[in-house]
């Protein structure tokens, strides 16, 4: 009971935004809000909505590595694909019966994970670090890109999963609930929108409370001063590896997520522009906290989503200009300078009022 | 007893010979300071002790245990400590949270809490715990690297140049502290310019020039040795 306690005690601390009863408030209204959305919606606008959700994911996995740990990644990507690929392969081969999807969602998430935990070993215990652990990861990347668009011959395929080359693959199951009266499949619908939900709400709290728990204590502490915190006795590669694989994890959920929404992949979800949109959404919102990154992608993602319709390239040139802004005006990024200049204006209001 | 023992350790950088066979024993309650001119291979010496640098050859043992192929964090978790020479705070976090970083793998809860409280009187740093440690003057950084540094309760603490960029008032306050935790059981290893400071607190000096210990003994011996005075004086070429 007392560890419950102090689990929740961590929801609120230094290396996350927002504390006290106004903050929850806001928090409960907003959750509010997204429920009693699907009433106010149909069910076509409700299911583009849950493409949305589907990249914080990867956005917060973002966050959690480079805007709290330090390390730039370019490498979520790869771990978005190949957990993309994982859900794919699995449900493909073995179809959706009695729960299996979800038993793929979190296979498909391990594989990521391991991988991760590999490249993670041979980075971190290679003391490879700053612009190179970009470099190598933004490698990966691109690397399993260029394998996964050269597949498109009959032989590449696992089982009865066709790779499928630069088309990518479809036609997978979406997650399906297992039910008395029949299985209820999760289109990207109404039913799916709460599933996601759900899942958004849960992951942002427990990384509140992962962030304020002495481990995300190391986890800043590194990217502070590395040295410093191995003088305190920290073994620091062990910390970063362990960030590295739940990033993974993380952006490995993304992936399967967004098979599951459009029930296919393709390897372009690999490439450059998909590695780099990720970084402006968490730049420009503030990488350094949970809240600022989530508003931001939802921001960023939406406003590119409605230039889309007006002409993709012009989209991308945006923007790159607006990753450009935000690294000349507000370096820590726009959000969470708004967020941080809100708070200090109603303390000195409160402070004159006292 | 000793606490810390470096047997015939030697240091190449390239053709740069920086630890020439030194051999130091350091005695268990001992504040010990390490000084000699530039260059001399004093903070490569603490590299070594660290495990941030392994030797060429030698062994370093710590209370009788061969550490010379542990990894760094593994020798601070057997009681080794460093304040380095320029502060390694985390200049992005509170003064109260770095002290934080520092106890919570000892510490948990309401004795977490006291003892941060407890540190930051030590340090003088009470009024400044909520600000961020990259916004505290130079000599209050120094102090809040030293608070974390005693925090791991070490048995050996390691202070390369803890008075660099203070005031003479602001140096006599450090060497206070250092005798204080001495007294509390502390064996310390200092390097240090300030004479005023070595003058203060030390109980032996060993003096190395060109990676090699060029003299030992106490304070008053070491300013009587010519040979020393003359290497600061840059006239010996031994």
């Amino acid at each position: 009971m007392t560890g419950l306690v102090s689990l929740f005690r961590r929801l609120e601390g230094p290396q996350t935004l927002g504390r006290g009863p106004a903050f929850w408030a806001l928090f409960a209204l907003v959750l509010a809000g997204a429920l009693a959305y699907p009433l106010f919606s149909d069910g076509y606008t409700v299911g583009n909505t849950v493409y949305f959700f589907v990249w914080v994911f990867i956005a917060l996995s973002l966050s959690l590595i480079w805007g709290y740990g330090g390390s730039l990644s370019f490498g979520q990507t790869a771990f978005f694909g190949i957990a993309g690929y994982g859900y794919g392969i699995l449900t493909i081969n073995f179809g959706a019966a009695y729960g299996f999807t979800w038993i793929a969602l979190l296979l498909a998430i391990g594989m990521a994970a391991l991988v991760a935990a590999l490249l993670g070993y041979f980075m971190f215990f290679g003391r490879i670090a700053g612009v190179f652990l970009g470099i190598v990861t933004l490698a990966v990347t691109l690397m399993l890109e260029r394998f996964m668009a050269q597949t498109a011959g009959p032989e590449w395929r696992i089982g009865a999963a066709r790779l499928n080359g630069f088309n990518g693959m479809s036609a997978m199951p979406p997650l399906t609930i297992p039910w008395f009266g029949g299985p209820i499949p999760l289109f990207a619908d109404v039913g799916l929108y709460y599933v996601v939900l759900a899942m958004l709400v849960l992951v942002y709290l427990g990384l509140r409370i992962l962030m304020n728990s002495s481990f995300g204590n190391v986890i800043v502490a590194i990217r502070e001063n590395p040295e410093r915190a191995e003088m305190l006795g920290y073994d620091i590669r062990k910390y970063q590896l362990i960030t590295f694989v739940i990033g993974a994890a993380l952006a490995g959920l993304s992936g399967v997520l967004y098979t599951v929404w459009g029930q296919y992949i393709t390897p372009s979800s690999m490439g450059m522009t998909a590695a780099s949109l990720p970084l402006i959404w968490v730049a420009v919102g503030g990488r350094s906290d949970l809240t600022a990154t989530v508003i931001g992608t939802l921001v960023v993602l939406s406003g590119f989503q409605a230039l889309t319709i007006y002409g993709s390239q012009y989209a991308l040139v945006f923007m790159g200009v607006l990753l450009v802004l935000t690294v000349l005006i507000a370096p820590n990024g726009l959000v969470l300078g708004v967020i941080k200049g809100i708070t200090k204006l109603v303390t000195r209001r409160k402070q004159e009022a006292a | 007893m000793a606490l810390l023992q470096l047997r015939d350790v030697n240091k190449h950088f390239g053709g740069l010979h920086v630890t020439n066979s030194v051999n130091l024993v350091l005695e268990q309650g001992e504040i010990h300071c390490l000084i000699g001119p530039n260059g001399a291979g004093k903070s490569t010496l603490f590299r070594l002790i660290l495990g941030e640098h392994h030797p060429g050859s030698g062994q370093i043992y710590f209370a009788g245990e061969d550490i010379t192929t542990l990894k760094s964090f593994a020798r601070i978790r057997r009681g080794l400590s460093v304040k380095f020479q320029v502060p390694g705070v985390f200049k992005g976090l509170s003064v109260r949270q770095n002290l934080e970083i520092a106890l919570q793998s000892r510490l948990h809860g309401a004795a977490l809490d006291k003892e941060i409280d407890r540190l930051l009187a030590f340090l003088n740093l009470e009024a400044e715990q909520a600000q961020l440690a990259g916004n505290l003057s130079h000599g209050q950084k120094q102090w809040l690297e030293i608070g974390m540094a005693i925090a791991l309760k070490p048995r050996l603490l390691l202070l390369d140049e803890p008075t660099a960029g203070m005031s003479p008032e602001e140096t006599h306050m450090t060497g206070e502290m250092v005798r204080r935790l001495n007294a509390a059981g502390m064996t310390v290893l200092a390097i240090e310019h300030d004479m005023a400071f070595v003058r203060q607190v030390a109980q032996r000096v060993t003096v190395l020039h060109l990676g090699q210990v060029f003299a030992q003994g106490s304070i008053d011996e070491i300013v009587a040795d010519e040979r020393v005075a003359a290497i600061y004086l840059g006239q010996a070429h031994a």
